[in-house]
Order: structure tokens, then sequence, then C-alpha cells
């Protein structure tokens, strides 16, 4: 996928802009941000030796909805993210490399680019069984992540599966399913979750990383704050109907119609953090939202078990009977309460008797 | 609830009329102990109030009310139920810091509260001794000036723990709509590094709620019981702040 010493002028080159617009761009863009005479040489310079940012793209356990979403991309569109902004050099499900050709970039590039490759990785190793539940190019992919890992710059993890487990890691997690930065700590990671993350967001990130040659700012959970900072809860559209006390009751109901607030069907919007309710989905075409039905909260720390999607209150499971914190209240309270009721009346019957004795002593 | 303490040696004074009332002596007038000073009191009633503000409006944010008919913009139900929670909970939030304040500049009584004597042998005789009385295995209660030992560890760990919990609950979930830069969420966002899927700090606060209204049932129950069958003023005592022993 592109030879892995590309710059970024071989590229501008390569879509038809000749050497003489290319250094009327390096002189203009050096006077608008009113450099000295010396900036326009060293911005061409840098275009032309500056190696465009290569990108290794592991697939551990998942199901490539990450990358079916990532080629969707409106803006950036993917072929400009892919073929003009990185040097994506290994990826195995769309690259034309097989066998030991494949194999042979992936040393290549960490021999190469020491420290200064990004690692993608979409889904996570199991570690179970020394990682036998994946095996890629006839090793555990944990360890092939591991390797990879030691020299990358730093490690993008693609979706829910490598930012939190998602449904292989779902209970009972039979093959430990883990998700990366469990497995790698010493290096910076960025979750893009979302099952799988919108399109212009992953792109969006791989875009500011190449541009900036740092990691985007954070939020306590490693997300890019860009993008993670807001609820879909703080920017629906519906918001206006919560707010209100508008609520669906039942699917197709008058309410469902007139495209009232989602919460009551289970909605996962006021937990989850993402920009469907911003960027969208399909080129800003719709969100599950706006389509009828609740917010599923599939960026969400395992959201495949935290009950129906359809219910407001999260099922407990840890009591045995599959219950909400309302049922398991209310039982514990109304035992509380029979108990107070019991005890009381014990404390009646007792005193009533007493004083029958107090009575009869008295006399 | 019930109060008092079995320490006849740090002694009010006015508790020589218990004791003349052990030796067999009719007291002249009923003895009384200055307890509750007025921030213990006004604090107490406050957080009561706010506590089962916080509770109805609590329970119809994760169960709504039937839904309402018309233009969004002509109402706004689900923002004044939320309103009030969050406005009753800053307020819980505040009395409870005054009344942590109160504890360190108040009487003794006012630090029982926030903490249990777990090193004492004789406070847990003294909680044995409570637990029988309620088991209906003692005739005859222990009075006390403070909290009785049961009731200390009651307040300590369904009130003053619970609530606290319910403080950093609130405030990690009121933080999610002020947005990542508030000071909500600077203080309390650690919250979110312990449960990373806000859904769950929303089920324990639910579950923190309901436990509330355990220790509300227990508490107001042992309060009237004890008013009536441990010979001392539990419910008044909290409105006038005296202590108020019967024969």
């Amino acid at each position: 996928m592109g030879a892995a010493t590309e710059t970024f002028y071989s590229v501008i080159r390569r879509q038809g802009i000749t050497r003489r617009s290319f250094h009327k761009f390096c002189s203009l863009t050096a006077t608008s941000l009113g450099l000295g005479p010396l900036a326009a040489s060293r911005i061409a310079n840098a275009l032309e030796t500056k190696p465009r940012t290569p990108v290794i793209w592991m697939h551990g356990l998942e199901c490539t909805c990450c990358s079916e979403s990532f080629i969707r991309s409106a803006h950036p569109l993917v072929k400009d993210a892919v073929l003009s902004m990185i040097s994506l050099d290994y990826d195995d499900t769309i690259m034309a490399a097989a066998g030991h050709q494949a194999e042979e970039i992936l040393e290549e590039t960490r021999a190469k680019y020491k420290g200064q490759y990004i690692l993608a990785v979409e889904g996570n190793p199991p570690l179970n069984e020394g990682g036998m539940f994946c095996i890629d190019g006839g090793k555990p992919f944990v360890e092939k992540l591991k390797l990879m890992a030691e020299d990358a710059m730093a490690i993008i993890a693609w979706g829910a599966c490598a930012s939190w487990g998602c449904v292989q890691a779902a209970k009972p997690n039979p093959t430990q399913a883990t998700p990366i930065d469990k497995v790698i700590t010493n290096k910076p990671i960025i979750k893009v979750p979302g099952c799988p993350p919108i399109a212009e967001v992953m792109t969006g990130v791989v875009t500011f990383i190449t541009t900036f040659g740092k990691l985007p700012e954070l939020d306590r959970q490693g997300r890019p704050k860009m993008f993670y900072s807001q609820r879909i809860h703080d920017k629906c559209y519906r918001r206006p109907h919560f707010d209100a006390g508008q609520f669906v009751e039942e699917w197709d109901d008058e309410a469902a119609r007139k495209g009232h607030c989602l919460y009551k069907m289970g909605c996962k919007g006021p937990t989850t953090y993402n920009a469907c309710s911003t960027v969208r989905w399909n080129g800003g075409v719709s969100f599950p939202i706006q389509s009828g039905h609740g917010c599923i909260g599939c960026s969400e720390d395992g959201f495949w078990d935290k009950g129906s999607f359809y219910d407001r209150l999260t099922t407990i499971k840890q009591f045995g009977i599959e219950r909400n914190a309302d049922e398991v209240g209310m039982v514990a309270a109304g035992t509380v309460g029979a108990a107070v009721a019991a005890h009381a009346a014990v404390t009646a019957v007792k005193r009533l008797a007493g004083k029958r004795d107090d009575t009869k002593q008295d006399h | 609830m019930m109060d008092a303490v079995a320490r006849p040696a740090e002694a009010e004074p006015n508790l020589a009329a218990i004791a003349a009332d052990a030796a067999g002596e009719h007291a002249v007038g009923r003895p009384t102990v200055y307890v509750y000073e007025a921030p213990v009191r006004i604090c107490h009633w406050v957080n009561a109030l706010a506590i089962v503000v916080l509770m109805i409006t609590g329970y119809l944010i994760g169960t709504p009310l039937p839904s309402v008919e018309g233009e969004a913009s002509a109402s706004f139900v689900m923002g004044y139920i939320r309103f009030t929670h969050f406005a009753a909970g800053q307020v819980l939030a505040v009395f409870f810091l005054a009344r942590i304040f109160w504890a360190f500049v108040g009487n003794h009584h006012s630090r029982q509260i926030f903490y249990i004597p777990v090193h004492r042998k004789q406070f847990w005789k003294e909680v044995l001794h409570e637990i029988r009385w309620y088991a209906f295995l003692e005739r005859e209660p222990k009075m006390y000036v403070g909290h009785n030992p049961l009731a200390q560890t009651a307040m300590f760990t369904g009130f003053t723990l619970f609530v606290a919990f319910m403080i950093v609950t609130g405030f990690a979930l009121y933080s999610e709509g002020e947005g990542i830069d508030s000071w909500q969420y600077r203080l309390f966002g650690w919250v979110f590094s312990i449960w990373p899927n806000s859904q769950d700090v929303h089920t324990y606060h639910h579950l923190g709620m309901w436990a509330l209204v355990m220790f509300v049932t227990v508490h107001v129950y042992a309060a009237i019981r004890e008013d009536i069958m441990s010979r001392q003023s539990i419910i008044s005592s909290m409105v006038s702040g005296e202590r108020q022993f019967r024969e």
C-alpha cells in the first residue's frame, strides 16, 4: 500500500500539482503566516522530506465493522485519508499483499520507523489459553500486538472491542478477550469507542494525528475530547421532548410517530458519550434516535452486560434473578417496612402484657 | 434516633437528677439535658426535607410521569423535576458540609454520627445490649444522653456514609450535564474512573436511594418507639434540643 518512504511532496505531485504550484503554495503559506524570508524554503523542505506517518492497522478479535465504517468516511473521504494523509502500510483485511509478503511489511516498518508509526488496532486480543483463540500469521494475536506496540509512537484502539472489550468480552467472556489498554500499558493509547465508531470520527482522529504529529486531547477514559466529551443526550434533537416530559411509551404509539423522547424505551443517550447526535452517520444522513430507535450505548464500557437495550433501569444480575434497582430496592425497603411493622406489633403486645403484669402486682 | 450516654462521669449537671432517680428517689421536675445545638437541629430538618424531595424527584427521574400532551415548548415537567432534584441535592450537600463543620466546633454529641469507636470494647458491649433490647431480650433500656451505641452505628453507616456516597455519585452524574470542564467534573469525575460507564453510576445512585429509604424507615420507627418505650424524649428533642428523662 504505497512505498513506505513516500512524502507529502510526492503525493502532491502524484495528484497532478506542478512543482511550480507547489513552491507558490509554500511561499503563500509562509507569507500569510507572517513568517520570515527563509520560511518558504523550510516549508517546502519539510513537505519534501517529512515522510507521511506510517500506520499499521491490525485486527484482533473483531467483526471488521470498524473498517467497514472507516471506508465510508465522507469528510475527509477515506481515499484522501488513506492515499494522501497517512501511509497505510499494513492492513491485512484490505491490503493486496498476503502471507510472508504481508508479514515482511510489519518487520520493515518496525525497523525503519522505530517509534514513529501509529499502531491502529481493531478488535482485541483474547488472553485465555495463551491467546490461542485468535491466531494471526501462525502466532497468537496478543504476541503480534505486543511486538508491534513496542516500537509504535502511539496506539489507536478502534471501536468498542479495542477500547472496552465489546461483545467478545461480555459475560462470561470465555476467551478472556481484553481491551488494548489492559495489555499494553507503556504507550499512549487513544480510545475511539463505538460499535463501530463513526467514520468521520475515525478519519478525524487520524487527520489530527498526522497533521499535528501528536495525539488529540484525551478525556479521563482516554477518548479524544473533541468527539467524546458530551453525551448523545446533551445534543439530541429530541431533548426538548425529554425536558417537557413527552415520551414514547410504546413502540408505534402516537408519541413515537411524533418523534418524542425515547427515554422510557430504554434509550441510553443519557449515559453514552459519542458524537452521533452531532456528526451523525452515513455522511450526516441520520443516527439511531433520528431513525426512531433508542441509543444502545455501543460506545460505552460493557454495554452488552447492562440488561435489555429497551429498559430504562439497568438490570442487576448480582441478585440471582434479573432485577433492576427499583425492584431490588422495593423488595428490600418492603422487607424493612414489614420488619418494622412486626417489631412495632410485638412491642405493643409486650407493653400491654407488661402493663397487665404491673397492674396485677400493684393489687 | 435515641441518644444519651452511659458515661455519667462526663456528666452534664442535670444527670445528677437521673442518679437520684435510680436511687429510688422521685426527682422533683423532669431532668433535662441540652443535647442538640441549634445548627444540628437545623441541619437535621433541612436534610430530612431535602432527602424526601430527592427521593421523590429521583424516583421520577428514573421512572418519569406519564407523558404530557401538546407542544414541547408548552411544558417543562421533566425539566422542573430535574431542577428540583439538583437544587435539593445541592442544599443537602451544603448542609451536610455545614454539619461536618459543626462536628468540629459543636459539643461532643455533634460528633457522634461521624465515627464509630470501633476500638472500645465497652462500646460493642453496649451495642449488644441495645440489640438485645430491640430483640425484646432486655426488660429495661439504658439511658443515653446522645445516641445509644447501636444508634450511633446506624447513624454513621446508614446516614453519614450513604449520604456521602449519594452526594459524591450525585455530583458526578450532575457533572455529566455540566460538562468535563466544570468544577463538578474536576471534583467528582474520578467516580467515572471507578465505573467508566455512567449507567452503572446511575444504578448505584438508585440503589443508594433505596438504602436511604430503609434507613429513614428504621430511623423514624426507632425514634418514635424510643420516645415511648425508653422514657426519654426523642422527637421533641430534635425540635427543642433538650432531652427530657421521664421516670
